[in-house]
């Protein structure tokens, strides 16, 4: 019945963290039940919704369609850690003045998300994304509350700001 | 930049310096969740907490023949296994009837399937082990050996001779009917230049909250007491449920609401797992958690909006519109949802249908049939998206026959501004609505002449563009001519309670709650307001029937209009309260005193006489420095409950601009307007963002959402992967507009604002999706969802 227990080590939120944990146990349930990581969410345990979005060496990841034991070794980063470091200080203010979120279930992986966005604007092309740009990059993060139309103000708002392109 | 920083109002209309009423101050509980420290039900963590998963039924109807438990009791980390009939010994089942829904019936429904499942989906047996991924694991050990029976699908079929029965009990398969005749519709029809008859077919759809249903039940037998942390929008009514059937009395019961992921309607209703969850930890006394997975949410969260309309209505040359007629059918599961029924949505049809126009000849019924599917029950914007899509869509219809513009023939029939009160053709009753100056100003909004001759202009370039409109009514504000009249114990009225710590800030309890849209930012402005301190001085507490007034919580628009009514009461009669305290001590006349700013002050001159903080001082700690009989009373509740009007109807108009592709049939969404009259505007951004919301939810339903079932009552898309939700990538931006028609029911004047968005934007839409079609020579799409599959049918033809 898949009692594999394996042991892993890693990095989350810049904490070295060592578990033994299922083999089948998905990266969002180890963040979540083993860690007591709650602000990742999960809502459609398939890769659709984004609430479960964290950062895995950088990359932006689906926490329930990856096993903890494939995060052996890797850095990982979730919204407690984007948080508490400051680096979306910015993005969670711009977030809290337009109203971007109503139930925040969503909020979490929209930020990551967002500042994933920000980041890859602003190492290749550089600028403003446009408001097409920043809806087609968030089209995997559900939120049924807002309409979309706030968080793409926030998200807009806070890369004029970060480009200098805003008073 | 899109971002307005909020602005001070000033004195408003209702009086009081530095009001917050009309300013987007932002919701003060924000920040935490951005910062992922929400604290939702899937959070709640308690020792001992076991977790309960369910093997639920396969088939659409079946006999439960017998149910093998051993194996599944010798999973790793099982505690219990329990069968329905098990379960039924701690609780009692419950029937989803009310007594002003005349004739409606339905049968017991168990916590757990009882000898029979009458849905995919239903739950037949629970399993409760340590973790939910071993109570999974045990759930496929449990062996139940079903007899397949016929199941009725097809709500067109469903009260024919030859189908059969699913509850013999009662007769037949009819749950509810209404039939309503207003003015003369005969002779209205008789008197038309044209008719107009067409059959409006919606798509079953579902909510689709981000967080899924959940909850933590907590017996404890040492205290005598259920403790339930549960994502709901009605804290009193699930503790009054609970308690009644698993034979407690109400106060054994608490109720924890803290941080909700999305309700919309589907967190308002009495689940059977839910119900399961609480007697299974009433049974092996420890906490029990249950959290539905995707695939259970979306065979066990309310469905709504599964309805055929045959609809006709008749019109003059000259626009008046002469009459309506409506014939509903809607399939509603196997059980009227409990305990509001399954009723109110068709029931909500006739009463809205031609809701915004004069025309006082109406002919409408209404009928709601079992089958075996799962359940419907109210939504957001109950019955409004369907009523608003048939009437708008008439009326669009009937302007291209008699060859109208479709905002002239609303200006021709719509109410007028100036005559109210008014009723309407099914006897609903308008206090003062503002249908003209919301259609003249979305017309400024919109550029409306410009967009006819960009959208000329393009038809010439093969480029195919179309504009929809839909004027609207909401019902808000309900009094209890919603539930209570009915004999549910759901309550209309609410409370506030507020209490003056000792340091000058004030402490809010209200019985409504919060789901995302905002009552505690807005109940904090209200109080901020009214007694009269900055916003900040204000702590919100909601979602807690151990510490809030009795109230309704969140459903129908009711929170601000509602809730916030009873904090407005309340701050005053806290200020009343603090001043006249504030006068004892400085031997002064109360009434020449006000709070403003946390401070009192001479009401004429603005001259600061004292802090609050010191007031607090003095009464909390100096009491024996007061003069001998005076007591002062530094907490006050305060309760309010419409009396004036069964509800207060708000109204509004959207408009849709979109581009069809008549080679891939794809609809994209150009821009959406919106100007609603919600009364009284407590914060703006957050009206216009329920707005907003709203509109998607109702764009979701017009173009993509669609819960698809087999014909053996096999529901074929349970996953958010084949079940199409409105994304970013798909979604136009929105224009709010709004007009101001208080209600005098209440010194606020607030109405509800929640639903009016879900309510017009799928009539719109379709409307703007014909409106393209209409030159191409396409037979009009009166079914939702619009896919590309139909748009391309209508352009072939027949």
């Amino acid at each position: 019945m898949g009692e594999r227990h394996i042991d892993i080590a890693l990095r989350v939120n810049g904490e070295d963290v060592r578990e033994r944990v299922e083999a089948r146990k998905t990266l969002v349930d180890f963040l979540r039940d083993d860690l007591g990581l709650t602000g990742s969410h999960i809502g459609c345990e398939q890769g659709v919704c984004g609430a479960c979005t964290v950062l895995v060496d950088d990359e932006v990841v689906r926490g329930c369609l990856v096993l903890a034991v494939q995060c052996d070794g890797a850095a990982v980063e979730t919204i407690e850690g984007v948080s508490d470091s400051g680096a979306i200080a910015d993005l969670q203010d711009a977030f809290q003045r337009r109203n971007a979120l109503q139930c925040g279930f969503c909020t979490p992986g929209m930020l990551i998300g967002a500042q994933a966005l920000l980041a890859q604007v602003a190492s290749s092309k550089g600028g403003v994304p446009s408001r097409e740009e920043i809806r087609e990059h968030l089209s995997g993060n559900y939120c049924r509350c807002t309409g979309y139309q706030a968080i793409v103000d926030a998200i807009e708002s806070v890369a004029q700001t970060r480009a200098g392109t805003k008073g | 930049m899109k971002i307005a920083d909020d602005q001070p109002s000033g004195l408003t209309a209702l009086d009081r310096p530095n009001s917050y009423i009309g300013r987007s101050v932002p919701r003060p509980n924000l920040a935490r969740l951005t910062q992922g420290r929400g604290q939702y039900v899937t959070d709640v963590v308690l020792p001992r907490m076991a977790h309960v998963a369910f093997v639920r039924s396969p088939h659409a109807h079946a006999r439960i023949k017998s149910i093998a438990t051993a194996d599944a009791k010798k999973s790793p980390g099982v505690i219990a296994v329990v069968t329905g009939a098990e379960l039924a010994k701690v609780i009692t089942p419950w029937v989803g009837v009310l007594t002003h829904l005349k004739g409606i019936k339905s049968a017991p429904q168990h916590a757990i399937a009882v000898e029979r499942a009458c849905w995919q989906g239903e739950a037949v047996c629970a399993v409760v082990a340590k973790s939910r991924a071993e109570a999974e694991d045990a759930c496929t050990l449990v062996g139940i050996d079903y007899e397949v029976l016929a199941a009725v699908t097809d709500a067109e079929t469903a009260l024919d001779a030859k189908t059969p029965v699913i509850h013999p009990a009662l007769g037949d398969n009819l749950t509810f009917e209404r039939v309503l005749n207003a003015g003369d519709p005969d002779k209205g029809f008789a008197e038309a230049d044209a008719v107009v008859e067409t059959t409006f077919l919606f798509g079953r759809h579902t909510g689709v909250t981000n967080e899924p249903r959940a909850i933590v039940a907590d017996w404890n037998p040492g205290e005598q007491r259920l403790t339930v942390y549960q994502g709901t929008q009605a804290p009193h009514m699930t503790q009054n449920l609970f308690a009644k059937h698993l034979d407690l009395e109400e106060h054994q019961v608490r109720v924890i609401t803290k941080d909700v992921g999305g309700s919309f309607g589907i967190k308002v209703h009495i689940y059977a797992d839910e119900m399961a969850t609480a007697a299974l930890s009433r049974l092996l006394k420890r906490p029990v958690k249950f959290v539905a997975d995707r695939f259970e949410s979306f065979n066990t969260d309310i469905h709504a909006r599964d309805h055929r309309v045959k609809a006709k209505i008749g019109v003059k040359r000259d626009g008046t519109i002469t009459a309506f007629a409506i014939d509903d059918l809607t399939g509603i599961g196997p059980f009227s949802v409990y305990p509001r029924t399954s009723g109110i949505e068709a029931n909500q049809v006739v009463n809205l249908v031609g809701g915004p126009y004069t025309c006082p000849n109406y002919k409408a019924r209404a009928r709601v049939v079992f089958q075996n599917k799962n359940v419907m029950c109210q939504y957001r914007a109950v019955g409004h998206p369907i009523a608003t899509a048939v009437t708008e869509g008439l009326v669009e219809l009937a302007a291209a026959k008699i060859g109208m513009d479709p905002v002239e023939i609303r200006r021709r029939n719509l109410f007028a501004d100036d005559a109210y009160p008014a009723t309407g053709a099914s006897g609903i009753k308008f206090e003062g609505l503002s249908h003209h100056a919301s259609l003249d100003k979305i017309l400024k909004m919109m550029d409306y002449q410009s967009l006819r001759a960009e959208q000329t202009r393009l038809r010439g370039e093969g480029i195919h563009r179309g504009i929809g409109f839909a004027s609207f009514i909401e019902v808000t504000n309900p009094s209890a001519a919603f539930y209570g009249v009915g004999g549910a114990r759901i309550s209309s009225q609410d409370g506030a309670t507020l209490r003056l710590d000792a340091t000058g800030a004030v402490i809010c309890q209200s019985g409504v709650t919060e789901q995302g849209q905002g009552t505690e930012s807005v109940l904090a402005q209200v109080v901020a307001t009214s007694f009269g301190v900055p916003i900040e001085r204000v702590r919100v507490i909601t979602g807690d029937t151990d510490n809030t007034p009795y109230g309704g919580g969140t459903w129908a628009s009711r929170a601000a209009g509602i809730g916030g009514e009873a904090a407005w009461q309340a701050g005053k009669a806290l200020r009343g309260n603090v001043l006249a305290a504030a006068a004892s001590i400085l031997q002064a006349d109360p009434k020449g005193l006000d709070i403003r700013s946390g401070i009192v002050v001479d009401a004429d001159s603005g001259r600061e006489r004292m802090g609050l903080d010191e007031v607090a001082r003095v009464v909390y700690f100096r009491p024996d420095s007061l003069p001998p009989g005076f007591q002062a009373e530094f907490m006050v509740t305060r309760h309010y409950v419409p009396r004036a009007w069964p509800f207060a109807f708000t109204n509004g108009v959207q408009a849709s601009y979109l581009d069809i592709d008549i080679r891939t049939g794809e609809v994209t969404l150009l821009k959406h307007w919106c100007v609603e009259d919600c009364g009284t505007v407590i914060n703006p951004q957050l009206v216009d963002e329920q707005i907003r919301g709203g509109i998607v939810q109702g764009i979701g339903g017009v173009l993509y959402e669609h819960c698809l079932y087999d014909d053996t009552g096999q529901l074929l898309n349970a996953t958010m992967m084949d079940y199409l939700v409105p994304m970013a990538g798909e979604m136009p931006d929105i224009d709010i507009g709004h007009v101001v028609t208080p209600t005098k029911d209440s010194e606020l004047g607030a109405k509800g604002a929640g639903e009016a968005g879900t309510a017009g934007a799928p009539a719109c839409v379709m409307n703007a999706v014909n409106d393209a079609l209409r030159p191409l020579g396409a037979k009009p799409i009166t079914q939702m969802p619009i896919t590309p599959e139909r748009l391309l049918a209508a352009l072939r033809g027949p």
